[in-house]
């Protein structure tokens, strides 16, 4: 195809989603949207991934068998989105293999917000509340997004995730209501997972590269500010109902604008983490990898069982 | 790295959500087998009683047109209004037909 062809295609193809098309996998799509796309769906399947580490740390010690089991539906939700997201990626043509392979070698990314350490029962409290609620406001806008696949997978997660905010608050709320060393752990935990909640939303919109084109294809409908502040204001009084507060000691009520004023966020520590430089990027790689390496003899087997049985019925049928 | 000695074929699952209704697309998955798939599926799609039957098929058995052809294939249905019962005119004194 010649090069005016190609704008011709990249004009009626821009035309169409902005008329509020789907783009499904077989349409004809710009090299740079294909290639967009499986890397914001894999890197959005391997947090899901990932995300089941830190939560998994905890379900042979959850205090009660009710927390136990909404514990453990809630990671396997995880690793059920993970499936949905790595099959919606597959569409656009890249194997499981390469997705697994480029997150193992370290070429793909998964959400910062795992490499942090899970070292209270609070904690499970503070993901649920803090670390969902900021997925879920970057994740609702993604159910209208114009590639088919990842809309509806979109769609599901989110049916799925309302539960699991609300079991992280519910969490938050009897501890804060519980002794003071329950109270004080929930605060703790707080205090811990606020900010790396506040960066999961992403880069200043000054610093982010791709929002332009992102907004475009309807892979962002808003901007990292604005869901940053979109989450700190359904967050605050959430915290101020059960009596935590808040660590910002600049975060107050602007009444001209309708919303909180917060204080500055330190990305410096944002990009240390996202450098690899985080308390657990180690331990979280290895956790996975291993699980890989040491589960390859079951997949062999299945598959050697698999064909061994196929072989067996087309005896029986010659 | 290790790899593997050969991925996983890829499954194309259909759930029925309750009787009377058709099995509809869900998604895929990975599996080594038909039954696995099966396995698998229940578990990835119906977590949350979102089914009461489930259809899996190799994707790779899976013919599908090309949207190359749209055009060809599903244009010439634009024209062809009087397949609709709209169409056709009738005496306002008929009420319903």
């Amino acid at each position: 195809m010649s090069e005016a062809q190609i704008k011709i295609l990249e004009e009626q193809f821009e035309a169409r989603i902005s008329r509020d098309e789907k783009i499904e996998p077989k349409d004809w799509m710009p090299e740079k949207y294909r290639k967009t796309h499986i890397r914001q769906m894999s890197q959005h399947a391997h947090s899901e991934i990932i995300g089941m580490l830190p939560e998994g740390n905890w379900i042979t010690r959850a205090p009660s068998l009710r927390r136990k089991v909404a514990l453990l539906a809630k990671v396997q939700d995880e690793a059920g989105h993970g499936l949905y997201l790595y099959s919606a990626c597959e569409t656009l043509g890249v194997s499981r293999d390469e997705l697994f392979e480029q997150l193992h070698s370290g070429k793909a990314k998964y959400s910062s917000i795992f490499n942090y350490p899970t070292v209270t029962w609070a904690d499970m409290g503070a993901i649920g509340w803090l670390v969902d609620g900021a997925a879920i406001i970057n994740q609702v806008p993604l159910c209208s997004t114009s590639f088919g696949p990842y809309a509806r997978a979109m769609v599901r997660v989110c049916k799925e995730e309302s539960f699991h905010q609300r079991q992280g608050y519910e969490i938050m709320v009897k501890l804060a209501g519980g002794t003071p060393e329950q109270k004080a752990m929930a605060q703790d935990a707080l205090n811990r997972w606020w900010w790396p909640a506040l960066m999961m939303l992403g880069p200043t919109d000054a610093e982010s590269v791709h929002t332009a084109q992102s907004m475009k294809w309807k892979l962002k409908r808003k901007t990292n500010d604005e869901l940053r502040q979109q989450f700190i204001d359904q967050t605050v009084p959430q915290a101020e109902l059960i009596g935590l507060t808040i660590p910002d000691e600049d975060l107050k009520w602007n009444d001209t604008e309708k919303c909180y004023d917060f204080g500055a966020i330190d990305w410096d520590e944002f990009w240390q983490v996202v450098k690899g430089h985080g308390p657990c990027n180690k331990s979280r790689m290895s956790a996975r990898i291993n699980a890989w390496e040491n589960g390859k003899w079951v997949r062999d087997a299945a598959m050697e069982h698999a064909d061994k049985k196929e072989k067996k019925e087309l005896n029986k049928v010659g | 790295m290790i790899t593997m000695k050969k991925e996983w074929p890829l499954w194309e699952i259909f759930v029925r959500s309750k009787n009377g209704l058709e099995h509809r697309h869900f998604g895929s998955l990975h599996a080594a087998d038909a039954e696995m798939a099966l396995e698998n599926a229940r578990d990835v799609y119906t977590r949350r009683k979102e089914g009461v039957s489930i259809w899996v098929v190799e994707s790779k058995n899976i013919t599908a047109t090309n949207p190359d052809n749209n055009g060809e294939l599903f244009e010439p249905a634009q024209d062809k209004v009087y397949r609709h019962p709209t169409f056709y005119e009738l005496p306002d004194e008929v009420k319903y037909m």
